[in-house]
């Protein structure tokens, strides 16, 4: 079956980055689009988290999954890729791929059906997910580009990675604006989390130390309508 | 209604007899009055002023009782406690802990006392538990923690008294709710527990008579003594030789005067409405301070050891002045306060009084207390305010139904102590009178969202937290839930805060750091930069950096330094004010009690447009440079005015005036348009009648809602109170951050999925009447039906320009987020040329 209509999202507009020499855009929902490899990736789907919270006693809204879900339909439709690559984390716990509701998966697998899908493993979700297609790999590596959940100390020319949910700020008129983010000095990409109930660290936190050339990063922020591209110079910690 | 029975005439012990005889004293009436009433039997509201002896009044049943019960045999087991009393501060029990000692000592009484708050050792909650005191002094939060324990039956089975202190500051808020639930069940495992509430003076006693006793049946009400009032106060409105401002809260023209008056007095209790005015008068007193008075500030983010200490040199009388704002108001000891100056609009009748009550503590003796207006609409409020202090008039806010994310709260906290039948527990709830007339639907839906969080998809059964079990009861489903409970208990809700830390100038975060001065909101330190200034703690700092939970800062010199803002802590105007002031504006034989310069504003206000009669709503239309104004006066508070704006500018926008923006202040409100407004209203194409209808409450107001932040807020708190999320983990403080994040995309989620979930009925309820001010924007709405004035001008007129002043300087979220985005944006296309 499909998912409910993905045409309630507004889309709005991306922003157009180099990884590598590799054209891409930043899409307003938080995927990366290459056109030329026909290549669709999102990052840290975290799909199943209210349901991991609900073991724990936190009984919060267990509708994430299919808030993602339907986004991730949207941004499906509207490329129409020939490969998915899920960067990692794409379930919150090992467990969320067998706690899917049964039409939740079979939403999943038409949004799957007649694609290349890639699972990288990530560290909430090391092993391939119960039940579903797709080939889960460490890492991928597709024309000059690596795709790996978590960014390597080292080889950044060309690495796509997730893991760390960046999110910038800036001070403008004395008031401040914190959005998702891609960030990228044009060696590498790290994407934002994609799903509905994840958290976002500072693209100037510690955590972030080394990855980027400082002179060249650049922050593109998700805003209501379009992604703003943001000099690295301009953004604020915390 | 129960008849009021005749009152037999109290007995007081004879220890009693002595130790009031051994002073020279005798009991005052109210006190003998009330320990009669108890004696009969009956829950007791005794409202009396400051100074009065309401403490000792409180306490006597209790203490003449234990004076009078057989002590325990050695052996006999361990009685549970006789008295609870609660107070909404820690401070408060510490204190009266200390004054009951005293006569308690003199008369070798066989009774204990002890406190329990936040700060009591664990080994000796312990030991209570095991050993109950006599009379537990302790806070609404204990109280919900105590009745959440297994042992709560055997330790609450002897209890014959509860005494609420401060009653009317307890109720208004959720506190006061979880609290009446705490009362029901306390009720329910001993039937003749009696209540006794003391309270200052409140516009409708009737209602607290009603939350201190069971409404089963509704109506049923504690009996009532009121202690009336001592000497009238002496209160004025400063007269200033200075040009009273246009708008602004600052107050800055009158800091000579101020200054002055401190200097003829002993000692001078300066009330403001913010903590950042208390900043900025504090800074602005002491930089005319030429004869070095000691003058000390104190308000609720300054570090505690520095509250501490001026305190003490409070107490001790070595203070001159104080500036100070609510934390001081409170029935705490102050030494001896010979003057009030309250600066910027008191706000609300009873809310003044309340503060003039600090001065004085003998009753006998007149308050003295001056009123110093920071600008032209404040000087109307504030005669408003003294008229109504001459006049005895009250207008505390009105109590309001009990929230539903706090049932859900003592719900899960009922399962903790011990299983319950739904059925009863819901006749339980409704006698507490802030649920008085819940429903029974309604009660279900919350024990179904305790239980599995309440969704339509019903994915959580087996994660439930509390199940019915075959006996029909139901039961916490883990002992993790319990502790969860424990950690995440109570309703305040803290704003995100950082320390704040002196390090070397230039050190930023990599120094270690020097003395902490306080806290400061996280949603301030964000719009700071690396080296902005600002004030904090009576000093100028720079702004170092921010590392984990710290603000590190280092002095500074320098002038312009910014002044932080604290959500919160404002209060609009009071409705009762708010109609002095319109039939102030209304009447001009009222103007001469004015000062020359506001009454000749008011003139030629009349003159170039019209004054609007005492119930009538006045709407100018003006042309400005290139944008067409449209300025309403309805005086209903900042909220409700907000509320009105953010509708109206849907409407105008719907009806072609094509709306910009606008702006609130307490009294009025400003719209700015490209299209001609005057022309539209004239002509008819737009008709004020339709654009001011009372249906904007409808699919407008749930339009707006659905998107605004005001709803984001809400339900952070009430997610957090109806532990949907928690406050904290076992052994692990979340930093307010993460908490935000996901509060704010669980609000989206659900939104979008579940918009009829009952914690979104629940924010939808708590908005209304808080943030948005629905209740209130309605009753204007239906007040001035077919009672708008409107006068199209061809300037701006005189009561206008407060509201002009203003504009531009209103911080709207939203839409402006993304045009900052684009401005910085645009940053680097610039520098590169592009």
């Amino acid at each position: 079956m499909r998912l409910a209509s993905a045409a309630v999202l507004d889309q709005g507009d991306g922003a157009e980055i180099s990884v590598a020499g590799e054209q891409a855009s930043c899409d307003r929902l938080g995927a990366l689009h290459f056109p030329a490899l026909g290549l669709l990736c999102v990052s840290d789907l975290h799909l199943e988290k209210g349901s991991s919270f609900a073991r724990r006693g936190m009984l919060v809204p267990p509708y994430d999954t299919a808030a993602t879900l339907l986004r991730l339909q949207a941004v499906i439709d509207r490329y129409r890729p020939r490969i998915v690559v899920s960067l990692g984390d794409s379930f919150h716990d090992p467990e969320g791929a067998a706690r899917l509701p049964e039409h939740t998966r079979a939403g999943l697998m038409s949004l799957m059906a007649g694609r290349d899908w890639f699972w990288v493993a990530g560290n909430h979700d090391p092993k391939p997910p119960a039940g579903l297609p797709g080939e889960t790999v460490e890492a991928l590596a597709i024309g000059g580009l690596t795709f790996r959940h978590e960014p390597s100390a080292q080889a950044s020319e060309g690495e796509v990675a997730g893991h760390l949910h960046p999110c910038a700020r800036i001070v403008q008129r004395g008031r401040s604006v914190r959005r998702r983010c891609f960030a990228t000095d044009g060696a590498r990409a790290i994407m934002p989390a994609f799903g509905a109930y994840t958290g976002s660290l500072n693209v100037l936190d510690r955590a972030y130390a080394g990855l980027f050339r400082r002179e060249g990063l650049m922050a593109y922020m998700i805003g209501a309508r379009r992604v703003f591209a943001i000099a690295g110079g301009l953004l604020h910690p915390g | 209604m129960r008849p009021e029975p005749a009152t037999t005439a109290a007995t007081l012990p004879d220890p009693f007899l002595k130790w009031f005889a051994e002073r020279g004293w005798s009991p005052r009436a109210h006190q003998m009055e009330l320990l009669a009433k108890a004696q009969g039997g009956r829950s007791v509201l005794l409202i009396a002023p400051t100074g009065a002896g309401k403490t000792l009044a409180g306490f006597l049943p209790s203490l003449t009782d234990l004076c009078d019960r057989p002590k325990r045999r050695p052996g006999q087991a361990h009685r549970g406690i006789h008295t609870l009393y609660i107070s909404p501060l820690k401070a408060l029990a510490v204190d009266i802990e200390r004054n009951l000692a005293r006569p308690v000592g003199d008369m070798g009484l066989p009774v204990t006392i002890e406190t329990r708050t936040g700060d009591t050792p664990s080994h000796k909650r312990q030991r209570q538990k095991l050993q109950p005191p006599d009379i537990l002094l302790t806070t609404p939060e204990q109280l919900a923690l105590l009745l959440a324990s297994s042992d709560a039956r055997r330790f609450f089975e002897d209890l014959r008294y509860v005494v609420f202190d401060e009653l009317h500051s307890l109720v208004t808020s959720k506190r006061g709710h979880l609290l009446a639930l705490g009362l029901a069940r306390l009720r329910a495992m001993v039937p003749a527990l009696q209540a006794i509430g003391l309270s200052a003076t409140v516009a409708d006693p009737d209602g607290l008579r009603r939350w201190l006793v069971g409404q089963n049946p509704p109506g049923g009400m504690a009996d009532l003594i009121t202690v009336s009032g001592g000497a009238k106060p002496d209160v004025s409105v400063l007269d200033s030789r200075e040009r009273v401002p246009w708008q602004g809260h600052s107050s800055r023209y009158a800091i000579p005067e101020i200054y002055e008056m401190v200097k003829q007095h002993r000692t001078s209790l300066l009330f403001v409405n913010t903590r950042s005015q208390a900043e900025l008068l504090f800074q602005e007193l002491w930089r005319i301070n030429e004869d070095s008075l000691p003058i000390a500030l104190h308000h609720g983010s300054l570090d505690v050891g520095q509250r501490r200490r001026v305190e003490k040199a409070m107490e001790t009388n070595s203070l001159r002045a104080i500036v100070a704002t609510s934390t001081l108001d409170l029935g705490i000891d102050w030494g001896d306060v010979d003057l009030v100056i309250h600066v910027g609009a008191p706000k609300g009748a009873s809310r003044l009084a309340q503060r003039i009550g600090r001065a004085n503590h003998r009753m006998d003796e007149p308050s003295k207390a001056i009123l110093v207006p920071s600008n032209r609409f404040e000087v109307l409020e504030c005669r408003a305010a003294l008229e109504a202090s001459t006049v005895g008039a009250q207008d505390t806010p009105p109590l309001v139904e009990g929230a539903l994310d706090v049932l859900a709260q003592h719900v899960l906290g009922t399962a903790c102590g011990a299983p319950f039948d739904a059925g009863q527990l819901f006749e339980e709830v409704r006698t507490a009178e802030p649920y008085a007339r819940l429903d029974r639907d309604t009660f279900d839906r919350v024990v179904d969202f305790v239980a599995t969080g309440g969704y339509a998809l019903k994915t959580y059964e087996r994660y439930a937290r509390i199940r019915k079990t075959k006996d029909g009861l139901w039961r916490v489903s883990h002992p993790r839930v319990a502790q969860q409970y424990r950690l995440n208990v109570g309703t305040i809700i803290e704003v995100p805060a950082l320390n704040v830390r002196y390090v070397r100038a230039g050190r930023g975060p990599a120094s270690r750091g020097g003395p902490t001065l306080g806290k400061i909101e996280e949603a301030f330190l964000e719009t700071l930069v690396y080296g902005d200034t600002f004030l904090f703690a009576g000093k100028v700092l720079r702004f170092e950096g921010i590392r984990e939970n710290e603000c590190y800062v280092s002095n500074a010199p320098g002038k312009d330094a910014k002044v932080p803002y604290y959500g919160g802590g404002k209060f609009p105007l009071s409705t009762y004010l708010a109609d002095q002031v319109r039939g102030m504006l209304a009447d001009p034989k009222r103007w001469k009690a004015l000062p020359g310069q506001v009454a000749d504003w008011l003139r030629l206000q009349a003159k170039v447009s019209v004054l609007p009669r005492r119930g009538d709503l006045l709407v100018e239309t003006f042309p400005r440079a290139d944008r067409f104004y449209m300025v309403a006066y309805p005086f209903e508070g900042r909220l409700a005015h907000q509320t009105l704006g953010m509708l109206l500018t849907r409407r105008l926008e719907r009806m072609g005036a094509r709306p910009l923006g606008f702006v609130a202040t307490d009294y009025v409100l400003g719209v700015w348009a490209l299209g001609d407004m005057g022309q539209l209203f004239k002509s008819g194409k737009i008709p004020l009648a339709e654009l001011f209808d009372e249906d904007m409450l409808g699919d407008d107001l749930d339009a707006w809602l659905a998107d605004s932040w005001l709803l984001k807020r809400t339900f952070r708190a009430c997610a957090q109170i109806s532990g949907l999320i928690e406050k904290r983990y076992p052994g692990q403080e979340k930093s307010g951050r993460q908490v935000t994040v996901s509060a704010d995309l669980i609000y989206d989620v659900l939104r979008t999925h579940e918009p009829d979930h009952i914690l979104l009925q629940a924010t939808r309820a708590d908005a209304a009447a808080g943030l948005l001010d629905v209740r209130r924007l309605a009753d204007m709405l239906s007040r001035i039906r077919g009672r708008i004035m409107h006068k199209d001008l061809d300037r701006i007129s005189p009561l206008a320009v407060p509201i002009m002043l203003e504009v531009g300087r209103e911080r709207v979220d939203g839409e402006a987020s993304e045009s900052l985005m684009s401005e910085a944006e645009g940053l680097i296309e610039e520098a590169m040329g592009r």
